[in-house]
């Protein structure tokens, strides 16, 4: 297990006590987005544009209230990262031509759903990658169209019910970290709203670099995974714990993972915990999926060391 | 000032240099390419300054554009057609964003088929989304509208993005002598831009372009925008009037061309216009009283300026190189809801011609000003008609013939 190079954050009592994102927002009640959007955003801090892809987080900046204490964009579902070249790119402009001065300077922010992320927002992202734009790409993953009422995405797990796969989405959730990393970034991470220490170490590293730098966040989301809103942050902990979202990051051409559970607990004890898996339980168990949702995991935990 | 050859993607190059654009959010297409192939070559010898930066789409390319204004810089982008319809979302929603920019589009019609020559129907698929529209007859007009254009979008009063239209081949790849104003004389028409404190700064955050819930907020905010672009009808006026001060060169929102008397006024937008003027001048010559009515801002629709020179004519002859379908030619129905029910109005007849490049000759102005002669004395108005000869119908017959041989010797057909 490699440890981050953390400067601030060493303990959980390192992490910030006050909160920067305002609060009664319109997110549903245990919001695993909101979650690990208020933790990054502690630590990201006000001078940054947020720019926006069509999502549950749209709902955040309803006129004339917002959430943010800097800048907010909202663009369109396929085009957020075209929306932070526009704003880096301006901002370099009036930078270089003296315009304005160097702290009146903000960070470019994508937030963006699975929704987008893993399907039309792809080419955009891809395409701001290979530009080597200087910016933050936040993808909140609840694994499906959650605003609309979850129905299955590109980011859907294989198995899980959702509006339009109600006996199981056939699929399988698109493995979008390879696609992010294939491209070269300055840096990749995975985080969760349930190990606020790990994404903090994450989001600080991230934020001392330039470059595209990406990040995404499981996102447990108790309307669309049909659970109780306060177990919001024992799956997120789960999902760790069994292995189905590993805490990784890529830097510098190097994959690491920055926690590896051990033992892990089965995957179905993970899978439990959610209506939308229920059917693999009831009426009666089927076995041959849950072997072989198991064994996937098992697989990708073969040789991570 | 100089006076050099150059085509109609040349001036809206030169337009975009002049007007110093900081940023141009690109992305190729034909015949729109050329503009950013000239920007590009500018700003990498350091002719000109300015960040051209390719989009993988012109989605992208808008979203981007829309951003940079809205960050406070000046915005020049450029598409065609296909593209423009690609980034019809963003077309929407950027003019919401309050934040001025000018695109060139390159008219060019739409698939299907596919096609790369000229129509108005990509443009006109623009009409109602916010984007403020001025369209050109000429090269000379199309460097001479960047600037113009540029003042009317950043105006206090206007503040919304404009596209400026140019018709592909016709315009973009034909050379015709233009006039290059001096950076000079430009900087003092159109200062540096200021947005206003409408732009993302550390000390001063903003939101732009958030939610609303409900149709309250909602009508509002479209009004507010409506209102903007109504706005730009005095203002347009206003930079044009200066902008012929400073220059020599007269652009109004309406030109008339020989409209003085004119019983018989031809209505039409764009390049093939010019033919028009050409065709009028030959009426003319043979004594009759017929003129040419020529928007160059569409949007704003220059509604009070239209019915203060055509009522009072006999009858308008609108020729719509576009073709909205199971409806007929666009501005033919725009121009009959400034005119209906007021007294004087004119007859209005509707011709559909130059789709796709589509040329329309001499002898079918001459044409359509005998049917509105006919209409006139008889007050009896001919149906809408497609421009197009019993000739080019026997060429598509043979075409047709052709392919079905083709099938037949491939043994696709007994």
């Amino acid at each position: 297990m490699s440890e981050l190079a953390s400067r601030t954050f060493l303990s959980m009592k390192d992490l910030p006590s006050a909160h920067l994102l305002g609060t009664g927002t319109s997110m549903c009640a245990g919001c695993g987005s909101l979650e690990a959007l208020h933790e990054i955003y502690d630590i990201l801090g006000g001078k940054t544009v947020f720019v926006n892809a069509a999502g549950c987080m749209t709902m955040l900046s309803n006129y004339p209230f917002t959430p943010f204490r800097g800048g907010w964009l909202y663009a369109s579902m396929a085009s957020a990262a075209a929306g932070a070249q526009g704003v880096r790119d301006a901002l370099d402009i009036l930078l270089e031509k003296g315009r304005i001065t160097a702290d009146e300077d903000m960070t470019a922010v994508v937030l963006a759903g699975d929704g987008s992320t893993y399907g039309m927002g792809m080419s955009a992202n891809s395409a701001a990658i290979e530009r080597g734009l200087d910016f933050l790409y936040i993808c909140y993953d609840n694994e499906g169209y959650g605003n609309t009422g979850q129905q299955y995405s590109g980011a859907t797990p294989h198995g899980a019910k959702t509006a339009t796969s109600v006996r199981g989405f056939p699929g399988e959730k698109k493995d979008l970290f390879s696609i992010w990393a294939a491209h070269r970034p300055a840096y990749v991470a995975t985080v969760i709203g349930a190990e606020p220490l790990d994404l903090a170490k994450k989001i600080e590293r991230a934020a001392r670099m330039k470059g595209p730098r990406l990040i995404m966040a499981l996102a447990p989301c108790p309307t669309g995974w049909d659970f109780d809103p306060k177990q919001t942050v024992e799956i997120g902990r789960l999902a760790v714990k069994c292995g189905v979202w590993p805490l990784k990051e890529y830097a510098d051409g190097k994959l690491v993972h920055t926690r590896i559970p051990h033992p892990r607990v089965p995957v179905e004890d993970y899978l439990r915990t959610q209506g939308r898996f229920s059917h693999l339980f009831s009426p009666q168990r089927n076995e041959s999926l849950l072997a072989q949702i198991q064994a996937r995991v098992d697989a990708y935990w073969t040789g991570v060391h | 000032m100089s006076r050099t050859l150059i085509t109609g993607n040349g001036a809206a190059a030169w337009g975009a240099r002049l007007a110093e654009a900081d940023y141009v959010p690109a992305f190729p297409i034909t015949p729109q390419t050329e503009i950013i192939e000239t920007l590009a070559l500018w700003y990498e010898r350091g002719e000109a300054k300015g960040r051209l930066v390719t989009l993988e789409s012109e989605h992208s390319m808008l979203t981007a554009a829309g951003a940079a204004a809205a960050t406070g810089v000046r915005v020049f982008t450029a598409t065609s057609s296909q593209g423009l319809l690609y980034a019809m979302e963003m077309l929407y929603a950027v003019p919401g964003w309050r934040a001025p920019f000018v695109m060139v589009n390159v008219s060019r019609g739409v698939a299907t088929p596919i096609t790369l020559e000229s129509d108005h129907t990509d443009i006109l698929a623009a009409r109602d989304s916010g984007f403020l529209q001025i369209h050109c007859a000429s090269c000379q007009e199309v460097l001479d509208s960047v600037l113009i254009a540029y003042r009317v979008a950043e105006d206090a009063r206007v503040r919304l993005p404009a596209i400026v239209n140019q018709d592909g081949f016709t315009l973009s790849f034909t050379r015709e002598p233009v006039e290059i104003p001096e950076a000079g004389a430009v900087r003092r028409f159109l200062p540096a831009f200021d947005p206003q404190g409408m732009a993302f700064r550390a000390s001063r955050p903003v939101s732009q372009a958030v939610a609303v819930l409900g149709g309250s907020q909602y009508s509002y905010f479209r009004y507010e925008a409506h209102l903007a672009a109504l706005n730009a009808l005095d203002v347009y006026e206003q930079a044009a009037g200066e902008f012929a001060s400073l220059f020599g060169r007269s652009h109004p929102s309406l030109e008339a061309y020989r409209c003085d008397g004119a019983e018989i006024v031809f209505f039409m937008i764009g390049a093939f216009a010019t033919k028009a003027r050409d065709a009028v001048d030959r009426l003319r010559e043979a004594g009759r009283k017929v003129g040419l009515a020529r928007p160059r801002l569409l949007r704003p629709y220059p509604e009070a300026a239209l019915r203060a020179l055509l009522l009072g004519t006999r009858a308008v002859i609108v020729v719509d190189q576009n073709l909205s379908m199971g409806k007929g030619g666009v501005l033919y129905a725009e121009l009959a809801s400034a005119l209906y029910g007021r007294s004087g109005a004119p007859l209005l007849l509707s011709y559909i011609g130059g789709l796709g490049g589509r040329d329309i000759s001499a002898e079918e102005f001459y044409e359509m000003a005998a049917e509105a002669r006919l209409a006139m004395d008889t007050g009896v108005v001919p149906e809408p008609r497609l421009l197009y000869t019993a000739e080019e119908l026997r060429g598509i017959r043979k075409l047709q013939a052709i392919a079905q041989a083709g099938r037949a010797g491939m043994g696709s057909k007994p």
